[in-house]
């Protein structure tokens, strides 16, 4: 499902606030993301990259700000935002009791995917774990649950994938087949936007790169207008001011 | 319209796989259920007098407390695994995992309960089937299923769920129990009266209040 291409922006937030209690974890975040492009977002622990992606898809309510997510605002189109989205997080999401193909086959049908057993072939021979389908998934490895998790999120083909530390617990081989769908460009508008501590990656991954420091946006730039070395420089900066 | 009836099924299939898989709540809910019905077999003593009398508060207070336990553990495989973010990524309204959880409930106490009763009705020499029962008893369990899916969403972010459901859930949940306990007696005592033209229309508002009331929180309460 691809959006309207009079939409500039895959996603845009501005003035995006967010506090637990009474302490802040997002303090007036924006951030935009063109179509087809990767923006990997870096920051120290406790940064608020987690809060932002939950934000973005839809699990946690944001206190103040806009969120317009394929031209929709999210505040308002939830739902049909939920629809382009794809989204990894720290957790893997499936039911231990149940097997690969029974967890996939459950977010297939709630996602309203056709040809599901076909679907659920593809995503899981992309993500290498076809011989563990009808293994249940308290068996598997977190690594293996991982890639569960990549494939559920692929399932219903969105074009704006939003991952939360996705390689923590994936071997090379994995990371492999994880950067294969970061950067798969069949289809151009595909967007992704990535949380990391991996510098190196958010390097060789992203085509945008922003940094998250105490709620808020310290750092965000193209990776084409600048070197390596200065970018991680301006990584180095920022993080180790707050440390 | 399809694929709202379509993403609430697979809820329900999901829960009733992961059921048969793991058995968590039939076999705890049921051995609960019993024991409460036996031990009150022998704390009194089951003339066709008493029997008449307490039966009824005897039957909805083992359906009731057997209820809460598989309430808990309902929202509790949701929770432990961080599933509940699986459900809330879905493309559907939150009600649709609301109305999915709901008939799962529902299905599971309505098992339960149809595994419950015949022993019940050994233990205090009751007829095994009593027709007039059985619209009462779906009629409750589907108003306890309701309340008791909004409470335990509620309750599964608290630090002790497990006592927070029951002081969440059965105060709003009393008119039910008083509903189903009365026009049980009605039908277990066989004198078809007035009322039960009281009792199950009461039980059937109480259920549609609580079937709009109950989505339109359980939205507010799952997002954090």
């Amino acid at each position: 499902m691809n959006p309207s291409p009079k939409v500039e922006l895959a996603i845009k937030v501005s003035g995006l606030r967010k506090a637990f209690g009474r302490t802040p974890v997002l303090r007036s975040v924006d951030l935009e993301v063109p179509w087809g492009q990767v923006l990997t977002l870096l920051g120290p622990n406790g940064s608020g990259k987690t809060t932002l992606i939950k934000i973005l898809a839809t699990l946690t309510r944001p206190d103040a700000g806009d969120v317009i997510i394929g031209g929709m605002p999210l505040s308002k189109r939830g739902q049909s935002v939920r629809r382009i989205i794809g989204v990894v997080t720290h957790d893997p999401l499936l039911y231990d009791d149940l097997t690969g193909r029974q967890n996939l086959r459950f977010s297939a049908r709630m996602f309203g995917v056709q040809r599901i057993d076909q679907r659920i072939a593809e995503v899981t021979e992309r993500m290498g774990m076809t011989p563990r389908l009808d293994q249940r998934v308290g068996t598997l490895s977190h690594g293996m649950k991982k890639r569960f998790s990549i494939a559920r999120a692929l399932l219903h083909d969105p074009v704006i994938l939003l991952m939360d530390e996705p390689e923590s617990g994936l071997d090379q081989e994995a990371l492999g087949l994880l950067d294969a769908v970061v950067t798969d460009k069949s289809n151009p508008q595909r967007t992704v936007l990535m949380t990391t501590h991996s510098l190196d990656r958010a390097v060789a991954l992203g085509q945008r790169m922003a940094i998250l420091v105490n709620g808020r946006v310290a750092y965000q730039e193209s990776l084409e207008s600048g070197g390596t070395e200065a970018l991680k420089e301006a990584y180095m900066r920022h993080t180790r001011a707050v440390s | 319209m399809r694929g709202y009836f379509a993403a609430i099924f697979a809820v329900v299939t999901k829960d009733v796989i992961l059921e048969l898989r793991t058995k968590d709540i039939l076999v705890s809910v049921m051995v609960f259920a019993l024991l409460v019905i036996v031990i009150f077999n022998f704390a009194l003593d089951p003339t066709p007098r008493t029997v008449a009398l307490v039966a009824p508060g005897i039957l909805w207070v083992a359906f009731l407390f057997g209820g809460v336990l598989g309430l808990n553990r309902s929202f509790a495989i949701e929770q432990d695994r961080g599933n509940l973010y699986g459900l809330m990524l879905a493309p559907v309204g939150r009600d649709v995992i609301f109305f999915g959880k709901l008939l799962g409930n529902f299905l599971f106490m309505v098992v339960i309960e149809a595994f419950i009763y015949p022993v019940f009705a050994v233990l205090f020499n009751l007829p095994i089937w009593i027709p007039g029962l059985l619209p009462i008893a779906l009629l409750a369990t589907l108003g306890i299923a309701t309340v008791g899916t909004a409470f335990s969403a509620m309750a599964i972010n608290t630090r002790s769920r497990e006592v927070m459901l029951p002081v969440l859930f059965f105060p709003v949940v009393v008119p039910v129990i008083v509903a189903a306990v009365e026009a049980s007696g009605v039908m277990i005592r066989g004198d078809e009266s007035a009322e039960l033209t009281r009792w199950i229309p009461f039980l059937a508002v109480f259920d549609a209040i609580f079937l709009v009331v109950c989505p339109a929180a359980f939205s507010l309460v799952i997002e954090e």
